[in-house]
């Protein structure tokens, strides 16, 4: 089966983000970037079902400038098939990369789609669920286990009580949770190879989708820093000032 | 203006979460109406009915709500919230998973996590683990929004008398059903709405030890969570991980034991009232955002605590 595999730019993990001075965004300028985390292990899971057998064919899509390529490339070292870039420079929201997701969805044809639960940028948490309705197919979000059997997915979810088992149709959308699995590091003579694999360039109009955003941010602001604390010498000092200063036991 | 708030329970009790829900679309204005989804939760409904502030109750009882599968409710709320200038739910895993699926049926986007609203369009949420402040305005028609519980006081469970109303539209997408689940169980309190919360990181070293923490969480009433390194190196359940990508807590007092402090730790825990860190690192990370710390080897540091708070 095809396996879809949707992978965002975005700031690196370990980057200490910045507010612009300005308060119209963060500043991305000079900024290490890199493959959200999450679809990470949306690739890693696509790889692993391909060397069980599961998937035959597995093509990652991005959505954003130029340089997204980048990402792709990483996800084509790591054992993608084929990549299709939807290259723009403005702003994307969820729901316009679901809608872009959705004419790929439609032309390609996987039997699963795996994205990411969130994307450490914007923190949204809604594309996959997004895509899964506009194309009527049935989601398991926050995916630790996916085990396909036949014509259906066993999904096991991370939510707020433990964990939660659903059985959906195929084709399906899945997202991604940290323990799901560990992703590997692409080795060199892998990423040599990458770079011949087939990596197709289309527009959001070839795909008839126009970006008009929804939202617009009128400001970003640094959040409030927390007031610098002291340090206490043992335990007894600290039961005593959480008693008898702050208050709060 | 009118907002449906969606109810978070578990068939059988209202979360709290629903209250502070209640308590955001009070500060948008307007009339709110409660939707509880659900099988067998009447019981559900007649406790959003007294809500102080609550207008109205809707309740849609049947099997296909049961586990509250995102694929039917979807299509329930984006049906029922017809005519509703907002929707709303807490931002936990239900409604996470559901409210997206909302918002693309009714073709408008979804404002994610808001910590503040500044007017019925214009609504402050954190972006990039909290490192930075979005204020965000919808040109929609609807807005579909999900809501930080622990930015917003919880409105009293009691002074309200809304009128419930049963709705018999049955919405089975036919797309997924329940396997099965694996509950946490505690005695504990709820780790998102907990008064008092301690935390274990790697620095634990094992499940064994987060007893630990435990003993010293009854002593004080308090929840027990996590840090990602513990919850995926095996140690605890994954519904203990406090942090961006897992719970947001914000409690009176934060006890963060063996946490180094990672940036997606702290978007998790930053808003807590007082937070006290024991760590043998004295150049942590934790300690920037500690009211008190404690630079000492947890093993004798935590033995300690409990000792000392039985005194
Ligand atoms: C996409 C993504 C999402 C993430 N989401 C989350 C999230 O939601 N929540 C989260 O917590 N993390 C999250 N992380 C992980 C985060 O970056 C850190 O790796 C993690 O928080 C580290 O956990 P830790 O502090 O327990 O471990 P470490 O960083 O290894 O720190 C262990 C600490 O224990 C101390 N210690 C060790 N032994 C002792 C002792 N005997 N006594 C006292 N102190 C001791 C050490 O000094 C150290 O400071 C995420 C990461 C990514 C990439
Ligand atoms: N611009 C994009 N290009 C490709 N995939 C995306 C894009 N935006 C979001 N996604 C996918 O959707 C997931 C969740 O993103 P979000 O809803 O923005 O938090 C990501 O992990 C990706 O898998």
């Amino acid at each position: 089966m095809k396996v879809l595999v949707a992978v965002k730019r975005v700031i690196d993990y370990n980057v200490k983000v910045r507010v612009k001075p300005d308060n119209t965004g963060v500043d991305l300028a000079n900024v290490k970037m890199a493959m959200n985390p999450f679809c990470e292990i949306a690739v890693e899971e696509a790889v692993r079902l391909k060397e069980k057998g599961v998937a035959t064919e597995i093509v990652v899509v991005s959505i954003g400038p130029k340089a997204a390529q980048e990402q792709i490339r990483t996800a084509l070292a790591l054992g993608a098939d084929r990549g299709i870039h939807i290259e723009t420079e403005e702003e994307v929201q969820s729901l316009e990369a679901a809608k872009l997701l959705k004419s790929v969805v439609e032309k390609e044809e996987p039997k699963l789609v795996i994205l990411g639960k969130q994307s450490i940028d914007s923190d949204n948490n809604q594309t996959g669920q997004m895509l899964a309705a506009l194309t009527g197919m049935g989601q398991g979000t926050f995916a630790s286990e996916v085990v396909v059997d036949g014509e259906k997915v066993n999904v096991t979810r991370e939510v707020d009580g433990g964990l939660m088992t659903v059985s959906l149709n195929l084709p399906a959308v899945v997202t991604t949770d940290l323990r799901l699995n560990e992703p590997r590091y692409a080795s060199l003579p892998n990423i040599m190879k990458a770079k011949k694999k087939p990596l197709e360039a289309i527009s959001p109009a070839d795909l008839g989708v126009e970006i008009a955003p929804r939202l617009s941010t009128l400001k970003v602001e640094a959040p409030a820093a927390r007031q610098a604390g002291i340090k206490v010498a043992d335990v007894a000092e600290l039961v005593d000032k959480l008693k008898n200063e702050a208050k709060v036991i | 203006m009118s907002i449906l708030v969606i109810a978070e329970h578990d068939n059988s009790s209202l979360k709290q979460a629903t209250q502070s829900v209640v308590a955001a679309a009070k500060a948008i204005g307007g009339d709110v109406d409660v939707l509880v989804a659900g099988e067998n939760c009447g019981g559900v409904a007649e406790a959003a009915a007294k809500v102080d502030g609550v207008n109205k109750v809707l309740v849609a009882d049947n099997a296909a709500y049961g586990h509250f599968l995102a694929e039917n409710l979807s299509e329930l709320v984006a049906e029922a919230g017809k005519g509703y200038s907002h929707i709303l739910a807490a931002a936990g895993t239900t409604g996470k998973d559901f409210m997206p699926r909302v918002a693309a049926l009714l073709d408008v986007a979804q404002i994610s996590d808001i910590i503040r609203v500044e007017s019925e369009d214009t609504f402050v949420r954190p972006i990039y683990a909290g490192n930075a402040i979005a204020t965000v305005k919808s040109s929609d028609s609807v807005k579909v929004i999900t809501v930080r519980p622990t930015a917003f006081d919880a409105v009293p469970a009691e002074g309200g008398s809304a009128a419930v109303e049963a709705l018999d539209t049955v919405k089975d997408a036919g797309l997924s059903s329940f396997v099965g689940e694996e509950k946490a169980e505690s005695d504990r309190p709820d780790l998102a709405s907990a008064g008092i919360v301690i935390s274990g990181g790697r620095g634990m070293q094992n499940g064994d030890n987060f007893k630990m923490l435990e003993e010293v969480a009854d002593v004080l009433g308090a929840a027990v969570g996590a840090s990602r390194a513990a919850v995926d190196a095996g140690f605890v359940p994954n519904d203990m991980q406090v942090g961006q990508t897992g719970k947001i807590v914000a409690p009176q007092l934060y006890i963060a034991v063996g946490i180094s402090g990672a940036i997606q730790h702290l978007a998790g825990m930053s808003d807590s009232k007082v937070i006290v860190a024991i760590n043998k690192d004295e150049e942590a990370p934790i300690f920037q955002v500690a009211d008190y710390g404690l630079v000492a080897d947890l093993f004798e540091a935590v033995p300690q605590l409990k000792e000392e708070l039985q005194k």
